[in-house]
């Protein structure tokens, strides 16, 4: 039996209403499990030595607008023992997104909470740093969001120079 | 959408610092994001009693350039283009790990040849970025002299890029199923003459800083972590692998056929600054040994995938094939569709783990790209690696995570 197929036993055995699927897809493994659970499945994902998944790879979101619940959380934590990635994914309500933060468990989880937060607007329960960190402090509005339009810049041909360039956004003098 | 300007309150200040900088105790002080040893947009927010670091805060996001969100808007074949933008000294690497996610997604098998030249490409890719992690390393430390010799090295790594892709940085040249087209007659002479010229520079290299008492003293013992630590926070990569974690993702899960080669993993002991530069002067030899047997083993045989559902089909069959036409048609008009469902990819970038989280949904676009970045993981450590150094040190630390400020922001 693979880790995975441990994993993913001790997380059902643990957590038998928290889990909520458990989704394959090309040889990789997805957990998809209730926010209140992730903290403990993370932790004993960690620390079990039959499992040792020490490492959170990557940390990110997806935004299913309109649908709701409206975004899942989704985290890879890898196994140096095992050399196994396992994917977890935490559904996540569109109205005042919130969910618990993994800090606790991986330190590393800060930075790319704060990303989530500043492109998505999920507040992470718990973070030490909740700020932006790629857009500027007073930037309104989470870019990665789907109801969030795709900037462009207006092409100026000779008749409509000067009136795209009335409103078009750069220092003047 | 940015409203008017506005200052940073005291509160806000409050948190990131200690109380004795908000007292007068400690002096606060700004790095970059113009400074030239940031290697690019970083800026800094230094605590700092006397000339020791208390606390640095670092501020990113200067190079946002929302690629994640441009990429959603393409299709798969042309987002790809967006890849080479992200960490620009390591552009065939982020080819390679945008390429691996997209053919797992809609599972596309890739031909041997494409494979191999794919790993030496790569290779040639990971010692032109540590020729430049040298070059600046050792300029910040006020050795000039190696800046220019590594940049003169790295001109013949970007001349065997030009001669296959056209390009010299931004190549686009691995696609989802194979490469944009065949390697050029002169490719394998010019990787053969270069393999054979490089380790006569490394060493010379080496004499020149490994047992240099000046270099030595600014490196020894600076920023020094352990395994845990490394591993606690996120840490890939050379980084990781000078404290002592042996971890290397073309070792423990390979991908394009990187398990036939036979290579080694150097590894540091002390996690400072000096052994993160031997972990990289060792990993350029390391590389070199893969390009030698790769070029040993390049295979004939077609460059790219023959499934004219994801790869278009040559110039020479449109002429005569009316499908062919079609399947040109569809592919550069609408692209390929993708199923729903998610794959995450991760590759050994010259900086550490680079992973492509990849989700479609059922349309030609992507639904969702995120690149974990080894830049982005190594900066948020910064502070934890610092704090108790000295100023001075801090471009040390700095060029020794060797961050692309490209790769942090995207």
């Amino acid at each position: 039996m693979s880790v995975i197929d441990r994993a993913v036993q001790t997380i059902k055995a643990n957590f038998g209403e928290g889990v909520l699927e458990v989704r394959e897809f090309r040889g990789q493994t997805t957990v998809v499990l209730k926010d209140q659970a992730l903290l403990e499945a993370c932790t004993l994902l960690r620390d079990d030595p039959e499992l040792d998944f020490d490492f959170l790879a990557a940390l990110t979101a997806v935004d299913y607008w309109p649908n709701e619940p409206r975004f899942h959380v989704v985290y890879q934590l890898y196994s140096h023992k095992h050399a196994a990635f396992l994917g977890l994914r935490v559904p996540v309500d569109g109205e005042e997104p919130r969910t618990p933060s993994l800090e606790p468990v991986f330190v590393n989880a800060n930075w790319h909470e704060r990303e989530i937060f500043d492109l998505f607007g999920i507040t992470f329960e718990g973070n030490t740093d909740l700020r932006r960190i790629l857009m500027p402090m007073d930037w309104e509005g989470h870019p990665l969001r789907k109801d969030y339009p795709l900037g462009y810049e207006e092409v100026q041909f000779t008749f409509n120079f000067d009136e795209i360039d009335r409103r078009k956004p750069y220092a003047k003098e | 959408m940015v409203t008017e300007e506005r200052e940073l309150t005291l509160d806000e200040l409050r948190s990131l610092v200690s109380e004795r900088a908000i007292e007068g105790e400690t002096m606060l002080l700004n790095m970059g994001p113009q400074h030239p040893s940031t290697h690019g947009v970083l800026r800094l927010l230094l605590e700092l009693d006397g000339e020791v670091a208390v606390n640095i805060v670092p501020d990113i996001g200067f190079l946002h350039t929302g690629i994640e969100k441009n990429m959603e808007a393409k299709s798969y074949e042309k987002a790809l283009v967006m890849t080479d933008r992200m960490d620009y000294l390591n552009n065939l690497g982020n080819n390679l790990c945008y390429c691996l996610a997209v053919e797992k997604l809609v599972d596309l098998d890739v031909p041997e040849r494409a494979q191999v030249v794919r790993v030496i490409l790569a290779e040639l890719q990971r010692i032109a970025s540590h020729l430049i992690f040298l070059g600046t390393h050792a300029l910040d430390l006020a050795a000039a002299s190696l800046f220019l010799y590594c940049f003169r090295e790295r001109e013949h790594i970007l001349d065997i890029f030009e001669m296959c892709s056209g390009a010299r940085m931004m190549t686009s040249y691995f696609r989802p199923g194979g490469l944009w087209r065949d390697i050029p007659p002169e490719f394998e002479g010019a990787v053969q003459d270069f393999i054979a010229y490089l380790p006569y520079r490394i060493q010379q290299y080496e004499h020149l800083l490994s047992k240099n008492p000046l270099y030595i003293d600014r490196t020894r013992g600076i920023s020094a972590i352990t395994a845990e630590q490394a591993l606690k926070w996120g840490l890939s990569g050379p980084v990781a692998r000078a404290a002592g974690v042996d971890w290397d993702l073309r070792k423990s899960n390979p991908y394009s056929g990187y398990e036939k080669f036979e290579f080694e993993v150097p590894l540091g002991t002390h996690g400072d600054v000096y052994d993160r530069y031997i972990v990289r002067i060792e990993e350029m030899r390391q590389s070199l040994r893969i390009i030698e047997q790769a070029l040993d083993q390049l295979p004939g045989g077609p460059f790219r995938s023959d499934n004219r559902k994801f790869v278009p089909p040559p110039r020479s069959e449109l002429g005569h094939s009316m499908e062919a036409v079609i399947h040109h048609f569809k592919l550069w008009t609408e692209g390929f569709p993708a199923p729903a469902d998610s794959v995450f990819v991760a590759v050994e970038s010259p900086r550490g783990e680079l992973g492509c989280f990849l989700e479609g949904d059922g349309s030609p676009k992507p639904y969702r790209v995120h690149f974990r970045t080894p830049s982005f993981a190594a900066l948020q450590a910064m502070p934890m690696m610092s704090r108790g150094h000295l100023v001075a040190d801090l471009v040390a630390i700095i060029s020794s995570l060797d961050p692309i400020l490209g790769d942090v922001d995207r």
